[in-house]
């Protein structure tokens, strides 16, 4: 039987327009911009400067915090300058920049494909070495991946969620990963399931990508304690609350985290950066990243290293396409749309996407004609109508009583809604409001 | 690079729904009893449609352009749909000059001295439809014999409804088993051969609206459901204390308002609730305010009085009543 979550959802086209390409190993590009702040929390801080030399997965900046994460380079080569450059976000970043020299490794990683499945180091081992890899979330949200393995005191981890639900339309690149580093993936969740001390690891996939459910099914009987579950497609089926919902059935509290129910979730492709990791010593510098879209010459799954310029991944797909009218960082419901591809991909990319002029723009505004389908799509149970106004009107107590703040931003509501409201802008301009308002009250 | 490209926050695609889509779903939802009011009232249910019809678009037009300075948008069909509706919710003997009364009430009244679509709290045609039965009470009940009346407008033979017939007969102490050798069996009156309103009258047509509808998730069941039901237990429990004093639930689903209402007034998006669970409330208040008029009232029938009725709660049951939210269970549990 396949499971989802019970409530709200859409069905928007998947349009996986680059699920049957193989991932490709792009050419080494000639310079890297690699931003120190490519996760959820501090920014790095660099450890090198200018004129150094570095190697591939060398440590270039160094993790400022508990909630932070180690920057590796991706390249060999020498740095040529640390300098403020756009990122995704659209705001100026510190970068180190890179001249491409070769392509050196450090010694200690094993180049070597042969998979190990033995694992050797104890949980607080893995834990630790997981953070000195730089490793964050791969789905999008880069939050750092040692924080999440590190259960807080009093708690306990139950089950091991693995996300291979790839639920926004057009991204492919966990889907191809799945199918072609399934091992690796099933020794990577064994290694998470030893740093979380669980016995049991589920891995959910949603039954548009049949190939996936089927072949990784056939590895699991190898790996004690790991199953994989099909899933209803259902978007926003990816995000960490619905996903624990649709698996085990059970709710995370407004405003807990998942470990209060006893999950913990991570990405297929944290999984496969943790099995390099901890098997293979290589730090997280290089990901998938789905090159897409429907102008697209080469709709593609990239194996790109970290700061490359999102200029040559679009390159190598056949180029900007006559008709672009937005590139989107990651997918289309809640990817960053981007002012020019002249930035560099992080940890975070997990697709580039291009939409055309014509689908570019959003419709005109029309008065709220009360049809209640943003009610009824919203997977947190909210009323996004009603969020809107109050936020529109500046009710920012009410915003908060109506509870903005359980908001996953996931984009059901705008998309669904016939009138073209702006619903999700104002929710986020609400939830901004209200997060300042929470701030100065714990102040 | 010197590109220029489109940004705005997320998310970037849309769904295919949009307000004229929706409208429409509900318009390819009324042609069955449309068709079907034809085929009993013929001649003057045409001529009662399309003055509707036609002079709900021109005060839409007219007061949008005119009165409330913007772009008219007469093809978003919603115009459409109350002109359409209002012509059901009338017998199809009415004068025309009535018929212009009532889209004004319903359009300008109703709808646009609210700020138009979206912003009414009432049913517009239900407006016009009260508004008319209460000016024009002669006129608003006096019933075409269905088929017999097919080429006839103004002169058209009437008769009596079968409710109108049993809140006579009842009053006057008659048994309802020997009022019901009166009206029309079962089967006929669910195919619509009864007097009536011209689009109350064949419940055949109307769920094959619902049906539609549902497929194409233009409404949901909620208010349908709990409306309809809510009448066949009350109306029930009534006729199995007395059959002698209080009809049947089948012959009260079948005539009068209550499965056009059901499926297409009550579900109107502007004047009904947001939640599934405001839904149900308002369909059951619906279903008994219907029920107690048509039970205990002087009018024979109370469906339009109901839903009017629960139209102005739907604010406070979009107040009190939420959605169940993720996450609460486990929080206050």
């Amino acid at each position: 039987m396949l499971k989802t979550f019970s409530r709200g959802g859409v069905h928007p086209p998947e349009n996986k327009l680059s699920a049957v390409q193989t991932i490709e190993q792009l050419a080494l590009p000639k310079m890297v911009t690699i931003p120190i702040s490519q996760h959820i929390g501090a920014p790095s801080t660099p450890i090198v400067k200018k004129n150094d030399l570095v190697k591939v997965g060398q440590i270039i900046a160094k993790s400022s915090g508990f909630v932070s994460a180690n920057i590796h380079s991706s390249v060999s080569g020498k740095v040529i300058k640390i300098d403020s450059v756009m990122d995704s976000s659209g705001y100026k970043k510190q970068s180190i920049i890179i001249q491409v020299d070769g392509d050196e490794w450090e010694e200690s990683i094993n180049r070597d494909p042969q998979l190990i499945k033995e694992i050797n180091l104890s949980s607080e081992e893995i834990i630790k070495k997981v953070g000195d890899a730089g490793i964050v979330g791969l789905g999008g949200a880069t939050f750092p991946s040692q924080v999440k393995l590190s259960v807080p005191k009093g708690m306990t981890a139950e089950i091991l969620i693995i996300n291979g639900v790839e639920c926004e339309p057009y991204l492919t690149a966990d889907h191809r990963l799945m199918l072609e580093k399934g091992d690796e993936l099933m020794v990577g969740t064994k290694i998470l399931m030893k740093a979380l001390n669980v016995s049991k690891a589920v891995i959910g996939i949603e039954n548009n990508k049949r190939d996936a459910i089927e072949h990784l099914t056939s590895l699991s009987s190898n790996y004690e304690g790991i199953t994989i579950q099909a899933l209803k497609v259902q978007y926003p089926q990816g995000g960490e609350k619905q996903l624990i919902k649709a698996v085990i059935n059970r709710e995370v509290p407004s405003g807990g985290l998942p470990i209060a129910v006893g999950a913990v979730v991570h990405n297929v492709g944290t999984a496969y950066a943790v099995y390099e990791a901890i098997q293979k010593n290589k730090p997280l510098f290089e990901r998938i990243v789905t090159v897409t879209g429907k102008s697209v010459k080469n709709p593609a799954n990239y194996l790109a290293r970290v700061g490359t310029s999102l200029t040559e991944l679009i390159e190598a797909s056949g180029g900007l396409p006559e008709d672009t009218g937005k590139v989107i960082s990651g997918g289309p419901m809640m990817g960053k749309a981007l002012n020019t591809i002249d930035i560099p991909m992080t940890k975070g990319t997990s697709g580039v996407l291009i939409i055309p002029v014509g689908e570019s723009r959003r419709g005109v505004v029309q008065d709220c004609i009360r049809c209640a389908k943003c009610v009824s799509v919203c997977p947190m149970g909210l009323e996004p109508y009603l969020l809107m106004t109050v936020s529109e009107q500046q009710n920012y107590e009410r915003t908060e009583s109506e509870r903005a703040m359980d908001c996953i931003e996931c984009g059901s509501c705008s998309y669904t809604c016939p009138s073209n409201r702006p619903l999700l802008d104002y929710i986020r301009l609400g939830k901004a409001e209200v997060g300042a308002i929470i701030r100065s009250r714990k102040a | 690079m010197s590109k220029l490209l489109t940004v705005s926050p997320s998310p970037h695609n849309y769904g295919k729904d949009t307000i004229k889509s929706l409208m429409y779903g509900v318009l390819i939802a009324l042609i069955p009893t449309t068709v079907v009011s034809l085929y009993f009232f013929g001649l003057g249910a045409l001529i009662v449609i399309l003055t509707s019809v036609f002079s709900a678009l021109i005060f839409e037009y007219l007061i949008t352009k005119y009165i409330l300075k913007k772009e008219p948008s007469l093809l978003d069909g919603s115009a459409i749909i109350t002109g359409l509706l209002l012509a059901f919710n009338v017998p199809s003997n009415l004068p025309i000059i009535i018929i212009i009364i009532g889209a004004l009430v319903a359009i300008g009244v109703a709808k646009m001295s609210f700020g138009g679509l979206g912003n009414n709290p009432f049913n517009p045609a239900l407006v016009g439809r009260v508004f008319l039965l209460i000016s024009f009470p002669v006129q608003m009940t006096s019933w075409p014999v269905p088929v017999q009346s097919r080429m006839q407008y103004l002169d058209a033979v009437t008769g009596a409804t079968p409710l109108g017939l049993m809140k006579e007969g009842l009053r006057n102490g008659e048994p309802v088993s020997d009022l019901m050798t009166q009206i029309p069996n079962n089967m006929q009156m669910f195919i619509g051969n009864m007097g009536g309103s011209l689009g109350e009258v064949a419940g055949i047509a109307i769920l094959l609206g619902l049906v539609w509808m549902l497929y194409k998730k233009v409404i949901t069941w909620h208010i349908p459901v709990s409306m309809i039901g809510t009448i066949i237990i009350l109306t029930g429990i009534f006729w199995l204390i007395n059959p002698d004093k209080y009809a049947d639930p089948v012959f009260h689903v079948l005539t009068g308002g209550v499965l056009l209402g059901a499926v297409f007034m009550a579900t109107d998006y502007v004047t009904s609730p947001m939640t599934t669970k405001g839904m149900l409330i308002f369909g059951t208040g619906i279903g008994l305010l219907t029920v107690v008029i048509r039970l205990f009232g002087a009018y024979p029938e109370g469906v339009s009085f109901a839903i009017l009725i629960m139209n102005a709660f739907v604010p406070l049951i979009n107040i009190y009543v939420k959605p169940k939210r993720f996450g609460e269970v486990i929080k206050n549990g």
